[in-house]
């Protein structure tokens, strides 16, 4: 038995054909085998035995599954940094909606992941405890796992859990999982709550899930989805069985295939995948329906006036005062916030900070931040009106197969262009999830993306279930 | 460039980020060619376009006004980096 799936494992043991200390070591030395990945952020055994010693069973599917969760997630039992150095040292009093979901149904928690500094980045390069490294990676050649939630994504693919979360903002769980060769869902925003999740930029942030497969993505998602009274932006839904409604019969759907997203000078073999999973689905009866989003190519400025614009309001709270890094050097007030914040951001951070403080500076919020709020209204109608010719939309995940660690690092935007199939998406707050669907010529793992309605996710998991069965 | 050295520091300023003298150049041409490339939304038309600020579906929901009185002061200082009695401390500012 290989334990690389919820529902096989689940089902191992219900049946008492493994207890869940002897899977939880399982886990522990596969982590401690892979410390060359630096996927763990947070990683300690004594934790996980105390889990164990103190669990109750659940009927549940998730009852003893090890999963790992994304270290941006607040949890009351281990630390939570958000990658940053300002939280290096900082442990939640609370649990955070989504992990104390998981926990409600008898998840065991293996660690925190590594990410990018508070989820800003594409390469997992901006993380204060070091880079993550992609387990695909050719010989002698570390590649990014993606980002932000590359430590979830790597965690995932080299089997150190079975499940991982993640948080995807303007692409940070599609573009890994296809980096790393795993599903990766982001569902519609809303969906779930943003409750005791390190805020990045609220009107973008989702939760969501990393698995090996389609089916256990789906009752990932189940569990951490649902209305939460502390967050105001959280639905109040019906969350319907996704895994057991299933179904992977698409005859007589429509899916849509935008042409903006055919963009110049991306590698053939991304176009190839695509094609090719167009094929499978014309296979499988579904109409082929070529659409247009005519503003696609203006979602990667408009993100990047909004997310950063966000980010400069929400990392305000890094003040020195109620919790975090506070600098020595502090001799008076404004001496220690502004040594505090520059010694404790990095980067990344410090830049998406100061573009975000421009963008809403006085004299400058209607000519960037509202332009590009009005921008995102015409991607979100680009959307809606495309949504009336076809169920759902199949794109590539990513413009390129994962990138060795150090590239890109000289140019930002360069880095930002890895989102440029994500970011519109998010901007609409509609559902994506990338499944793997091929290889590139250097034998890495290319994701493909399904695209939906609101809260139409069992249109995604019942696609991505027909692509993953009928990729051969 | 768009945002010159004295732009960077004035931003630093408001953000309350300490830049350091010898990275204020690469920094205000990073920021420059940013502010350049996310500057091509103004080929967009938005005369007509209301501005998009929320994709929640949820409706802002009341809750009632009921007094809590539990004293949770404990677990919000517990991560204060200083804190004297129940109260966050911060370096003197009046003398």
């Amino acid at each position: 038995m290989e334990f690389t799936t919820i529902k096989e494992t689940s089902e191992q043991l219900k049946n008492k054909k493994i207890s869940i200390k002897e899977l939880s070591e399982i886990f522990i030395d596969r982590i401690n085998n892979n410390l060359n990945l630096n996927a763990f952020i947070y990683f300690n055994k004594e934790n996980i035995h105390h889990q164990i010693t103190s669990h109750f069973d659940k009927k549940s599917l998730l009852n003893g599954i090890p999963l790992a969760i994304k270290d941006l997630f607040c949890t009351k039992s281990m630390p939570t940094t958000a990658g940053s150095k300002i939280l290096k040292d900082f442990q939640p009093p609370y649990e955070s909606f989504v992990t104390h979901k998981l926990l409600n149904e008898g998840a065991i928690f293996l660690g925190k992941t590594n990410c990018d500094e508070f989820a800003m980045g594409s390469s997992n390069t901006t993380s204060y405890f070091g880079s993550v490294v992609n387990p695909l990676s050719l010989k002698n050649k570390p590649l990014v796992p993606g980002g932000s939630s590359g430590g979830s994504a790597a965690a995932v693919a080299a089997n150190l859990c079975l499940g991982a979360t993640g948080t995807d903002t303007g692409g940070s769980i599609r573009q890994p999982a296809s980096f790393c060769g795993v599903v990766g869902i982001k569902p519609t925003y809303g969906l779930c709550s943003r409750w005791g999740i390190v805020a990045f930029a609220s009107s973008l942030d989702q939760a969501g899930i990393f698995t090996n497969n389609v089916n256990d993505s789906a009752i990932l998602m189940q569990a951490i989805a649902g209305h939460d009274s502390h967050d105001s932006t959280s639905a109040n839904i019906k969350i319907p069985n996704y895994f057991e409604s299933i179904n992977a019969d698409l005859s007589g759907k429509t899916v849509g295939i935008p042409s903006e997203y055919h963009v110049p000078g991306i590698p053939e073999e991304i176009n190839v995948v695509w094609e090719k999973a167009i094929k499978v689905l014309e296979r499988g009866g579904v109409k082929i329906k070529n659409i247009s989003l005519p503003h696609t190519k203006y979602a990667l400025p408009a993100y990047y006036i909004i997310a950063p614009a966000e980010a400069s309001s929400n990392l305000a709270r890094y003040d020195g005062v109620k919790y975090g890094l506070r600098s020595k050097n502090n001799t008076s007030l404004d001496e220690m916030y502004e040594m505090t914040r520059s010694e404790g951001f990095g980067k990344e951070v410090k830049r998406r900070v100061l573009i975000g403080t421009y963008v809403l500076s006085a004299g400058y919020y209607d000519a960037y931040y509202l332009k590009a709020q009005k921008v995102r209204t015409l991607i979100a109608n680009d959307f809606m009106n495309a949504y009336k010719d076809c169920d759902f939309i199949l794109t590539p995940t990513t413009p390129s197969a994962a990138f060795p660690i150090g590239d890109k690092e000289d140019d930002p935007i360069k880095m930002y262009l890895n989102d440029v199939f994500t970011v519109p998406a998010s901007l609409a707050g509609i559902p994506g999830i990338s499944i793997p669907f091929g290889k590139s010529q250097q034998g890495l793992p290319l994701g493909i993306q399904l695209l939906c309605k609101h809260f139409d996710e069992q249109t995604l998991f019942n696609a991505a279930s027909y692509l993953e069965k009928n990729y051969e | 460039m768009k945002i010159d050295k004295n732009t960077t520091l004035k931003i630093a300023k408001l953000s309350r980020i300490k830049i350091d003298e010898s990275e204020i150049d690469e920094l205000s041409s990073q920021l420059s060619s940013i502010v350049d490339w996310v500057e091509q939304l103004n080929e967009v038309n938005t005369d007509t376009v209301e501005p998009l600020s929320n994709v929640s579906m949820a409706k802002l929901p009341l809750r009632k006004d009921i007094e809590n009185l539990k004293d949770n002061s404990e677990e919000v200082l517990s991560n204060a980096p200083d804190k004297l009695e129940k109260y966050f401390a911060v370096p003197k500012v009046v003398e």
